[in-house]
């Protein structure tokens, strides 16, 4: 009976896992009896654990969702009744009793105003009386919100225990500020490494077509024209992604305005999935990857060469490839470049793509480069095709173009 | 049967698919010309690539040995089938193709922030995945021992060697191309025959060994349907088309969300033409072949009419070409599964290189390879159809809910997968134990998804209701991105 057998290899998973958990947990209650040490010990360990449960939560700031969260360890921590955390535009997160809202509005304003730790005694709260103790959360540039504590009655342990409570999230949440400008940073030095058209391009172009003016106003008029088609795109200000069929389109109008110089000493291949067509990539980083073939390996040999441009599905991924039969690169040179040489060196569109590449899809995901002195150079990189894990904070990251 | 033609047609068809695997974009796409190659898959090539990766051993084989089995009964898995691709077309298509997500993980990820979210879903697709290559497994096992005489388990492994070594080899990477192939493939090993084998029994010989009034008694007809069983089963096909993780990896080839329901509405049309010959298949069976209508032989089917009914080398040709069908049926489905799975398995746990690729490729193909040995066929379309009924239970309420309800948040999509997952699973599993414990059961047991699906779905509302945490930050700026309309560059 095939059922049968299904039915016992499936209960006999269940059973094996069970019995795994059940040793596994038997271990740690045998274990944690023996090594938790001396109620100090304990009480230190108590500490600190709610303390590094807190911070994760305080680490984007005390807006009310995440000030909620960590009020719940922040409670535990003071021992007291109820808790709130009020920010300096007077959102509140309470955790506890909920009637103590209005008078926890009340102290914390006058707190943040003050920038002092005050204690009251005897608030009445409906039926009842409570003391309360309020702390300012003071950050380097002023009060960042405050902390109240609810207690009857309020002890002198209590009143420095949230003092130093309220100054310990205001390392907290700066370091988290901390954080997100080190992000923010990040982000703008890949839209500053985002590759620029060379000046040397474009004197080149525009000598070139200057040369058809005369002879063929036609092809003049059509260089003209792709001229215009691949700065509009390079030029493009919104959105740092795009899909691997739109940056074709670019190779496609640089090669062309190549062509009318290097004539048919240039000569392309391109093999490309059409799987891999609208897969998301960064903005301007595989014509960059051309140019540096023309540039470097194609220019200087003589005859000319072909380039080959591969893209190819693989599973999850795009892979995608630039190859030229050109004078090929030393490979120390490369490496230095890569590591971060002189901005004005050569090869530095390459460095530009790797690190966008590291930056966006991590380390694991650079540029991978083949190369030696007169061996050609083949440049390659693997792109997932589900799209950057942080999509950045503009522009789509589907690539989708704006008329 | 000569097992000489059964040998010829399979290394054929395997040889073909390797080889457009590996060089069928070489050959096809290397240019210079950028306006040629920036050209994306058109709806149609896609199209077929979908059904080439759609049609499945239950669909070639499957369908026929129901009919068979069941008359008319058996109709209603071709119409399931197909009808999925309308709630494709309906709820899915676009929007998902919108989201840029490359697979049911990344979309749950991207929808819900959550990585927990993610690992169920994960999963859930490489479960439902080795599960739907099981049947192709025992389809080929099936295939191999009628048609060469070789014991049966030489099928299963043969299949799952080949996919596994093609798939790790990279041998899938021109897949529109493989699939499309397989589908017409597939379409001409059914549709020649049944042509032929209507022109020769439309002269009247051989004769029929039942009378139609024999072959289709009024009895069994429709009247004669058990309504729960048939909702039940409808629900199952339906959603369960939803959640296929290598039919929604297709989508992502399309260029946008009007591409992509271009390319379903294609696709309805290519399966409702396809359907027509399975079927037929069955009813000739019925009329001429009614001693093969045993469980298990019946899905034999479509491998033995055209040899009994036309004599000589011509019944032998015959016999050729849908071996070759089936095969290439066994081979582009378990092939685009294990792309999906290892594409999944090897993003979500090792660190998605290349090398994991591969591991991740073998594996999927031998753990299935595993069930398929230790278990017994008992019918490839049911079998499937459960399939079905445990995708629609799991990743269809997420899907569908993710897309149209913005209120769905992590907690609630995680319980609700988990539940139906647990009450599908569960009556899949141990549903054969507690049917003959209590009778009264059996139909909701063999046939779960009509009360799995509403059950996972009310779930997982309630459960997002009352999570506390609130629906996820971005979620409105994601459900815009799956409903407005891409602009075009003008």
């Amino acid at each position: 009976m095939p059922e049968s057998m299904l039915l016992a290899a499936a209960l006999g998973v269940v059973g094996g896992a069970l019995a795994v958990g059940l040793v596994v947990f038997l271990r740690r209650i045998v274990l944690s009896s023996k090594e938790l040490g001396t109620d100090a010990e304990q009480a230190t360990y108590q500490t600190l654990h709610l303390a590094s449960q807190a911070a994760k939560h305080l680490r984007g700031g005390i807006d009310e969702l995440d000030a909620a969260r960590a009020g719940k360890h922040l409670r535990a921590l003071l021992g007291c009744d109820s808790l709130a955390i009020v920010d300096r535009s007077g959102t509140i997160a309470i955790d506890g009793d909920e009637a103590v809202r209005p008078v926890a509005e009340r102290l914390a304003a006058a707190a943040i105003a003050s920038g002092r730790q005050q204690v009251q005694r005897r608030i009445p709260i409906g039926a009842w009386e409570t003391d309360a103790v309020v702390a300012p959360i003071l950050g380097s540039t002023g009060p960042l919100g405050a902390i109240v504590a609810f207690a009857s009655p309020v002890r002198a342990g209590l009143v420095r225990a949230t003092g130093e409570v309220a100054d310990w999230v205001a390392a907290q949440v700066e370091l988290g500020e901390l954080d997100a400008s080190r992000a923010a940073l990040a982000e703008a030095e890949v839209r500053a490494l985002r590759a620029q058209i060379s000046p040397h391009f474009i004197y080149n172009s525009l000598n070139a077509i200057a040369s058809f003016i005369n002879t063929d106003p036609a092809q003049a008029r059509e260089l003209v024209l792709e001229f215009a088609d691949f700065t509009r795109y390079s030029f493009r200000r919104h959105g740092d992604f795009t899909t691997v069929a739109e940056e074709l389109r670019s190779i496609d109008s640089y090669l062309r305005l190549e062509r009318a110089r290097f004539g048919e000493r240039l000569k392309v291949t391109l093999q490309i999935a059409p799987e891999v067509l609208s897969t998301v990539v960064p903005f301007l980083s595989i014509q960059p990857l051309v140019e540096n073939a023309v540039r470097h390996g194609l220019e200087s040999k003589e005859g000319g060469g072909r380039i080959t441009i591969t893209a190819a599905d693989s599973g999850a991924f795009a892979e995608i490839s630039v190859e030229d039969d050109g004078v090929g690169i030393d490979p120390e040179v490369l490496a230095a470049v890569l590591a971060g040489g002189p901005a004005d060196a050569e090869h530095v569109g390459l460095r530009n793509v790797d690190a966008r590449l590291r930056q966006v899809y991590g380390d694991e995901l650079g540029l991978v480069v083949e190369t030696n002195v007169g061996a050609g150079t083949l440049v390659r990189m693997r792109v997932p095709k589900s799209g950057p894990r942080r999509p950045s904070s503009t522009g789509t990251p589907d690539g989708r173009l704006e008329p | 049967m000569n097992p000489v033609i059964g040998y010829a047609a399979i290394a054929a068809v395997a040889l073909a698919s390797a080889l457009i695997g590996f060089y069928g974009l070489r050959v096809s796409r290397t240019t210079s010309d950028f306006y040629v190659a920036s050209r994306t898959v058109r709806p149609w090539w896609n199209a077929s690539a979908i059904g080439g990766e759609y049609l499945s051993a239950a669909s070639f084989l499957g369908i026929a040995g129901l009919i068979l089995l069941q008359g008319s009964g058996g109709l209603w898995f071709p119409i399931g089938y197909t009808a999925g691709y309308l709630m494709l077309l309906l709820f899915v298509a676009a929007p998902l193709r919108r989201s840029g997500a490359y697979t049911i993980p990344d979309f749950t990820e991207a929808r819900l922030e959550s990585t927990w979210a993610r690992r169920v879903t994960s999963t859930l697709v490489i479960v439902v995945g080795w599960f739907y290559i099981v049947p192709q497994l025992q389809g080929a096992a099936l295939t191999v021992r009628i048609t060469t005489g070789l014991p049966s388990w030489v099928g299963s492994v043969a299949v799952a060697v080949l996919v596994a070594v093609i798939v790790a080899a990279g041998g899938m990477r021109s897949i529109t191309f493989v699939q499309a192939f397989q589908f017409w493939l597939k379409l001409t090993a059914l549709a020649v025959p049944v042509v032929a084998l209507l022109l020769i029994v439309g002269g009247g010989e051989p004769p029929a060994q039942l009378t139609p009034a024999e072959a289709f008694p009024p009895a069994a007809g429709p009247a004669d349907l058990d309504v729960y069983r048939t909702v039940s089963l409808m629900v199952a096909l339906l959603l369960g088309t939803l959640g296929l993780p290598h039919v929604l990896v297709r989508f992502y080839t399309n260029p946008d969300g009007v591409a992509a329901r271009r390319t379903t509405v294609i696709v309805l049309a290519l399966l409702s033409v396809f359907y027509l010959f399975p079927t037929a298949f069955g009813l000739l069976g019925r009329a001429f072949a009614p001693d093969l209508a045993a469980s298990g032989e019946a899905d034999a089917l479509i491998l033995l009419l055209p040899g009994r009914l036309v004599p000589g080398i011509w019944g032998e040709l015959l016999t050729a070409l849908v071996i070759a069908g089936a095969f290439g049926a066994f081979l582009s489905t378990s092939s685009g599964l294990v792309v999906s799975l290892a594409g999944v398995i090897s993003q979500d746990l090792l660190g998605g290189s290349v090398r994991g690729f591969r591991i991740a490729a073998v594996v999927s193909s031998l753990i299935p390879l595993v069930v398929a040995l230790s278990t017994e066929s008992t019918g490839l379309a049911g079998s499937v159809g459960l399939v079905f009924a445990f995708t629609a239970s799991t990743l269809c309420p997420m899907l569908i809910l993710g897309i149209w309800w913005r209120g769905l948040t992590a907690r609630g999509a995680i319980a609700g997968m988990l539940t139906g997952a647990l009450l599908s699973g569960g009556a899949i599993l141990g549903g054969p134990l507690l049917a003959a414990a209590v009778p009264v059961l059996r139909p909701f047991l063999e046939q779960p998804a009509a009360w799995t699906v509403p059950l996972a779905v009310l779930v997982t509302v309630l459960v997002s209701r009352a999570d506390h945490r609130g629906i996820p930050r971005g979620a409105d700026a994601f459900l815009t991105r799956l409903h407005v309309p891409e602009r075009r560059v003008h």
